[in-house]
């Protein structure tokens, strides 16, 4: 089972969904005994920055999210997700994420339209997460702010949109992509596939 | 700077059913929208087009249905448009899985409608779409509204940055000069709104030749074209468009 974090932060839908058609069953739940239960977990989200780490907070699931972290659990930020895995956002200069990452979201300046939104391509590393992924394979992004990091510091995955930036980062078993996986098409599909069968074990009956 | 030029076909849907379904295509059903988003997805296309136009209120319902079907089948991003007038009804289809919406004539009586919507889900959820025809005698663009029946006086090019301004995150631009004509999408429109406006335009009405496309991505400067009939009755598929805009230099997702 994979839970996805409720957090009342966007729409939920598209990434359930998408599971399900894989055959992976998913949980929509705030409470953490039945997170605990989980094989993995899932934080999506849309929105601000700022307002999802109160929600996090008020719901006692932030500290919970480091705990889980840091006790190597397997994490899958989306969005709004992986920008909270970090320290700062630009988007709420006050508010401290989850900093397991410690640079600072930044907003696109003078890179053309903001948000980015549409179909663009996406270097990966090689990893597991990305078995079966062609090169340069393009991905669906809606976002205004993004992460630069090293490749050192835990970036897996880059994109070009007038500045470089992460499209997928990585530590330990927690994973963040700026991109929405579960809106682009076969290869957005592949990576779920390929997240879930690295948290449910090798004999998932997609096999 | 490499976001690819979409490709999207857009689904006529009244009381669930697709009107001018795909024809020669071996569908079990070529009337439900879900099956048709499914081929079309596996063709290639970038993104999705509900178009509902459904006359009745009580069977409304029928859309969320599609949205909720569509949702759970296709996975790339679709857009509602027609009979959504209300921050609820915005809401309902969202929920049901929908990645944006459309607003057409609401947008024009109500503007407010476009900025709450943008305020509460976002403005990459809210498109507004504007049916344009060329007025001599003002010798602009004028908006069209109630499905082109009703001129409105307003220019094109002034209510286009209206609606960037009070927070749409896109413009779907059909040109009802060309709409229906297959002789190629209304370049000098849609260029016009294109230079106008800093959010992404769909250019959307004329597509007949797969030059037509690569004219209103290349000359015209559209982020995205829309089309109906050439999709649907097969002239060419989606892919067959892609190839031939790559060949021409167009970024797509292939």
């Amino acid at each position: 089972m994979i839970g996805v974090i409720d957090y009342g932060m966007g729409n939920v839908t598209s990434v359930r969904n998408a599971f399900s058609y894989l055959g992976f069953a998913t949980v929509l739940t705030d409470k953490i005994s039945v997170l605990d239960s989980c094989s993995a977990l899932v934080l999506p989200g849309v929105g601000a920055f700022g307002s999802a780490v109160e929600e996090l907070q008020r719901k006692g699931l932030f500290a919970y999210l480091q705990r889980r972290h840091g006790e190597g659990f397997p994490l899958l930020g989306i969005c709004l997700g992986l920008q909270l895995f970090f320290a700062r956002s630009e988007e709420a200069p006050g508010s401290c994420g989850l900093t397991f990452f410690t640079e600072t979201i930044r907003r696109f300046s003078s890179a053309g339209k903001v948000p980015h939104m549409g179909w663009n391509r996406v270097d990966t590393v090689a990893l597991p997460l990305f078995q079966g992924i062609g090169e340069k394979s393009r991905f669906y992004f809606v976002h205004s702010y993004y992460a630069s990091l090293t490749p050192e510091a835990g970036r897996i995955a880059s994109c070009d949109y007038g500045v470089n930036f992460a499209a997928a980062v990585k530590k330990g078993n927690t994973y963040g992509l700026q991109f929405h996986p579960e809106k682009s098409g076969e290869a957005g599909l592949r990576l779920l596939l390929n997240f879930g069968r690295m948290v449910e074990g090798a004999h998932h009956p997609g096999d | 700077m490499v976001l690819a030029k979409r490709i999207i076909p857009c689904l006529d849907v009244k009381e669930g059913r697709v009107v001018k379904g795909v024809q020669f295509v071996d569908l079990k059903d070529a009337g439900d929208p879900v099956e048709l988003a499914a081929f079309y997805n596996k063709e290639g296309a970038d993104e999705l087009v509900f178009l509902d136009i459904t006359a009745s209120f009580e069977k409304r319902e029928t859309m969320l249905e599609v949205a909720r079907r569509t949702a759970k089948e296709v996975f790339i991003p679709f857009t509602v448009g027609g009979g959504i007038s209300t921050i609820e009804q915005i809401r309902n289809i969202l929920n049901a899985g929908a990645d944006k919406i459309s607003l057409n004539t609401p947008a024009v009586e109500n503007p407010s409608l476009v900025k709450e919507g943008a305020r509460i889900f976002g403005s990459q959820c809210i498109v507004v779409a504007i049916d344009a025809r060329w007025n001599e005698q003002l010798e602009d663009w004028e908006v069209y509204t109630h499905g082109g029946r009703q001129a409105t006086g307003l220019s094109v090019l002034d209510w286009a940055a209206r609606v960037e301004e009070l927070g749409a995150g896109e413009i779907l631009l059909t040109s009802m000069d060309a709409d229906g004509g297959q002789a190629g999408y209304d370049i000098p429109l849609t260029r016009a709104v294109c230079e106008r406006v800093s959010i992404p335009v769909i250019a959307s009405g004329g597509a007949g030749k797969m030059e037509d496309f690569a004219r209103v991505l290349i000359e015209g400067r559209a982020d995205a074209a829309l089309a109906a009939s050439v999709f649907h009755y097969r002239h060419f598929s989606i892919r067959e468009v892609k190839e031939y805009l790559h060949a021409q230099g167009v970024e797509v997702r292939l």
